[in-house]
């Protein structure tokens, strides 16, 4: 129970269009990644989801019911904001049972509810404290606490791990993704991190300028990018994207490669160029690599402890087969 | 980071402070000792500090002369009523300007406190007339609701500046959490916001409590609080002055006595809350 | 940040004070104004008709006008000015590390507790009073001329009484701000060398200027209608008659509605003058 879908939704502030008419369809039990750079509009498209806006146009579907007008109250949805929005004069436990207080669930329930979620989320010992005594990482589970006692047709996350540091947030994306599995429920979940999307989405949305640039699985997007956007945005170190006479000989205006798909070879090979900067990280290397003829750098992996260094000649062999081929609009050559 | 100051450097700052500070005090210090002195002593040259023959007569005459219980009683009532009323209209009327600002809320804010600056005396004629009309001169419904709408500019802008430093995800996310209006401003902002609502309480209970332009001018009797009461005693009569000592002892004490038990949120209060 | 049902909510929540404080405004100031074009005198027949400007030409052609504004403008200007350089001085002496802090600040609060009714008395009797008074002992006993403080130096001691009064607000807010000064910012100063003179005029006058406008803004406001301190210490005399005080004695003393209506329209006219220069330094502190 949580299908949403959106037909032609449309958000404009003022004169300023944010998100042009739009379609999306959210399975039920799906985790769904809105992802793309700041200013792309995918908090927005999370606030309308979740009521927060009006939309301009188009209606919005929750389970097959128009949900459009409805207040945020009444979607069954809940929400776990970026600052966690805790409520600070409450308890855990308080905080915990607010919206089943305000749905009137009777008292029982609640108790056995709020211990459930506590026990699920490692909360028991913590139940009566302020969120002014936990640490970023417990309040981010009293959030995830808050919305699951609900028991909502979907979770809405808005870049919940951005305040939390770097060895929490990976713990915490764990727990996320536990959680869905475990519940099974619709899960909504927008970041500007491309890792998090990849790490954690069933589905990812990828956005631009309110446009979808792109709807599919992680490796869906890795493997077939439909554009320059999305090649350049999913994949970690980005990938390489190449004019000029490399690309015309595959019959493309930008050739693209990920540094993963670039061999380091002994002998004369495809490419040459020199070494520029390299980063040791002991299970890989990654290069930037001044290719002949090509003013700007190549990233390229390669596998362990490899010993080159600034200025050595270096030969590359692409991997043929992963080479993606982009005409002059960006789009994708299949 | 407080530096560390020498004890000598501490010592004189101490002094200095302490001797501004009991001069400003001075005069409601000396009103309070006049107070207990006899009229003799209280005009006695040189004059008489502490050692007099401490006495309750100017107390007692007071309260034959005036029934102070009554004007006490009408100064809380006009005071109290007044501030919670002015709370009741202003929180919503804060709250919306505060979460959901439009392009008008600056200008809104501004005008209300604008209304502050019309000259009261340019409108006590009509407003007397109004009073007269509606049959509520001298009275104390009259009375609260002047106060009210004249403190209430005051009160919308306390709690409005109170409220912006609440951050609008919370109130957004008890919105989620299928909070309806009033269990979101009840529940959630109210006791988020109970610091600076008991400041704005205080300041305007004050401000209430010495509002001295209307009370004068709107009561007879039955109605007056203590400003009119104290009034009484501008005539030749407060030559008097161990008995003006003693009324204007029993004027300020209830409100020097509630500042001095609700300390911090009245600094708090005081800087209207403008400045952090 | 909004959907239309929270801002239809907002407006419905805005309506009360929006509602009540327009009514507030409106309603008298057209009496007032309806007043003032009328010869309306309760006691001596009532409203004896249409008057023209002729109230208008008679209060501020009468010999009491100009300097009932300027007295006004005296005393406003003067407590503010006091106000404001004590306040300051005030402000930083607080700030020094002192032992009993806390009662020192209770101390030069209390005055603002105290209604204006009585401070105006205390100060008129008990200090004030050319005989009797504390001043007038002191005086003597450095052999000098008791001053006839309320008739000679009656505009000083004014705006004297109403200063004490106001500066314990000024004090605290100046304190307030002089409180949340980055100290390393004068940390900084000083170890590029900045007397303390220079660190005051650089760093810590700028600082405090929102503070000071916002001392200015509310105890103008107020200061604008101060009248309980002239009711009960000189009744208007002796020079110190107001713009408010000059319109409640033509209202109730002389009962010339009329004439006082206009007289308050013109006071009006003066609090807007006032009001959109200090409005303007607000809007723009409010962005902040």
């Amino acid at each position: 129970m949580g299908r949403i879908t959106l037909k032609q939704v449309t958000k404009s502030f003022g004169d300023v269009e944010v998100i042009p008419p739009l379609d999306l369809e959210i399975n039920d039990g799906e985790f769904v990644v809105f992802v793309g750079p700041s200013g792309c509009g995918k908090s927005t498209l999370l606030r309308l989801i979740a009521g927060l806006e009006d939309t301009s146009g188009g209606t919005i579907e929750i389970d097959g019911k128009d949900a459009t007008g409805l207040p945020p109250a009444k979607r069954s949805l809940a929400m776990v904001f970026q600052s966690y929005a805790l409520y600070p004069h409450m308890t855990v436990r308080k905080n915990i049972a607010f919206p089943m207080r305000m749905a009137g669930v009777d008292k029982a329930e609640q108790k056995r509810r709020i211990e459930n979620a506590a026990s699920v989320l490692n909360l028991t010992d913590y139940l009566d404290r302020r969120p002014g005594q936990l640490s970023g990482g417990q309040r981010q589970r009293v959030a995830i606490g808050r919305a699951i006692v609900r028991e909502p047709a979907a979770f809405l996350f808005d870049e919940p791990l951005s305040n939390l540091d770097a060895a929490l947030r990976v713990g915490m994306r764990m727990e996320i993704s536990e959680l869905h599995t475990r519940l099974k429920t619709t899960m909504v979940y927008v970041t500007h991190d491309q890792v998090e999307a990849m790490t954690m989405a069933d589905k990812i949305v990828v956005l631009r300028a309110g446009h979808i640039e792109q709807v599919g699985s992680p490796l869906d997007l890795y493997r077939e990018p439909r554009n320059l956007f999305v090649a350049g945005f999913i994949g970690s170190p980005k990938m390489n994207l190449l004019q000029g006479s490399e690309a015309e000989k595959r019959g493309a205006v930008t050739m693209g490669i990920r540094p993963e798909h670039i061999t380091v070879s002994a002998t004369e090979a495809a490419w040459r160029g020199t070494v520029g900067v390299s980063e040791h990280l002991g299970s890989d290397t990654f290069f930037l690599v001044n290719l002949e003829g090509y003013p700007d750098p190549i990233t390229v992996r390669a596998d362990g402890e490899v010993s080159l260094h600034p200025g050595d000649t270096i030969h590359l062999i692409p991997d043929e087969s992963r080479i993606h081929r982009f005409d002059a609009q960006g789009l994708r050559i299949p | 980071m407080a530096r560390a100051v020498s004890n000598n450097r501490k010592l004189l700052n101490t002094v200095i402070a302490w001797t501004i500070g009991i001069l400003i005090f001075f005069p409601i210090l000396w009103t309070i000792l006049t107070s207990f002195k006899t009229e003799a002593q209280a005009i006695a040259d040189p004059p008489v500090f502490l050692f007099f023959d401490w006495t309750l007569e100017n107390y007692e005459v007071v309260q034959e002369r005036s029934n102070y219980a009554r004007f006490l009683w009408n100064s809380i009532i006009i005071a109290g009523v007044s501030t919670i009323l002015g709370l009741i209209i202003a929180i919503p009327a804060a709250w919306s300007m505060a979460f959901v600002p439009s392009k008008r809320t600056k200008d809104i804010l501004l005008w209300m406190l604008s209304t502050k600056m019309l000259p009261a005396v340019g409108v006590l004629y009509p407003i007397y007339l109004i009073f007269i009309e509606l049959g509520i001169l001298d009275t104390r419904i009259g009375l609260i609701v002047v106060v009210m709408l004249i403190n209430l500019p005051i009160i919308v802008w306390m709690l409005y500046t109170y409220f912006k430093e609440i951050p609008g995800e919370i109130l957004e996310a008890s919105r989620m959490d299928g909070a309806s209006l009033k269990d979101e401003i009840l529940y959630v902002l109210a006791p988020m916001a109970v610091p600076g609502i008991a400041s704005t309480l205080l300041l305007n209970f004050i401000l209430a409590w010495n509002e001295a332009f209307w009370t004068l001018n709107l009561t007879a009797a039955k109605a007056a609080p203590l400003t009119a009461f104290i009034a009484s005693y501008s005539s030749p009569e407060g030559l008097f002055f161990a008995k003006l000592s003693a009324a204007s002892t029993m004027a300020i004490a209830p409100i020097l006595i509630l500042g001095w038990f609700s300390q911090k949120q009245l600094v708090r209060g005081l800087t209207f809350g403008a400045v952090k | 940040m909004a959907t239309q049902q929270s801002r239809s909510a907002a407006r419905m929540m805005l309506a009360p004070a929006v509602v009540l404080l327009l009514a507030w405004m409106l309603v008298p100031l057209i009496m007032t104004l309806w007043f003032s074009f009328r010869k309306f005198l309760p006691l001596r027949g009532g409203d004896l008709g249409f008057a023209g400007f002729d109230n208008y030409t008679r209060f501020i052609s009468s010999s009491a006008f100009w300097p009932s504004v300027q007295t006004t403008l005296i005393i406003v200007g003067g407590v503010l000015l006091i106000t404001i350089v004590l306040g300051v001085i005030l402000a930083l002496l607080l700030d020094q590390p002192m032992w009993g802090q806390g009662v020192v600040r209770i101390l030069v609060i209390a005055p603002f507790f105290v209604m204006p009714t009585v401070s105006a008395l205390v100060w008129k009797n008990m200090f004030m009073d050319p005989v009797n008074g504390l001043f007038a002992h002191l005086w003597k006993f450095f052999g000098a001329e008791p001053i006839q403080w309320l008739s000679q130096e009656s505009l000083t001691s004014i705006v004297m009484i109403v200063s004490w009064q106001w500066l314990p607000f000024a004090t605290l807010i100046l304190l307030t701000a002089v409180q949340s000064l980055d100290s390393e910012q004068l940390e900084a100063a000083e170890m590029d060398g900045a007397p303390y003179l220079k660190r005051f005029w650089y760093i810590v006058l700028p600082h405090l200027s929102r503070a000071i406008t916002i001392v200015l803004l509310i105890q103008t406001i107020f200061l604008l209608s101060i009248f309980a301190e002239i009711f009960v210490t000189t009744g208007g005399a002796f020079g110190t008659k107001t713009l408010t005080y000059l319109i409640f004695q033509r209202v109730l003393e002389s009962q010339n509605v009329g004439l006082g209506s206009a007289g308050g329209v013109y006071a009006i006219i003066l609090a807007n003058i006032v009001a959109i220069f200090l409005m303007r330094i607000v809007g723009k502190n409010l962005d902040t």
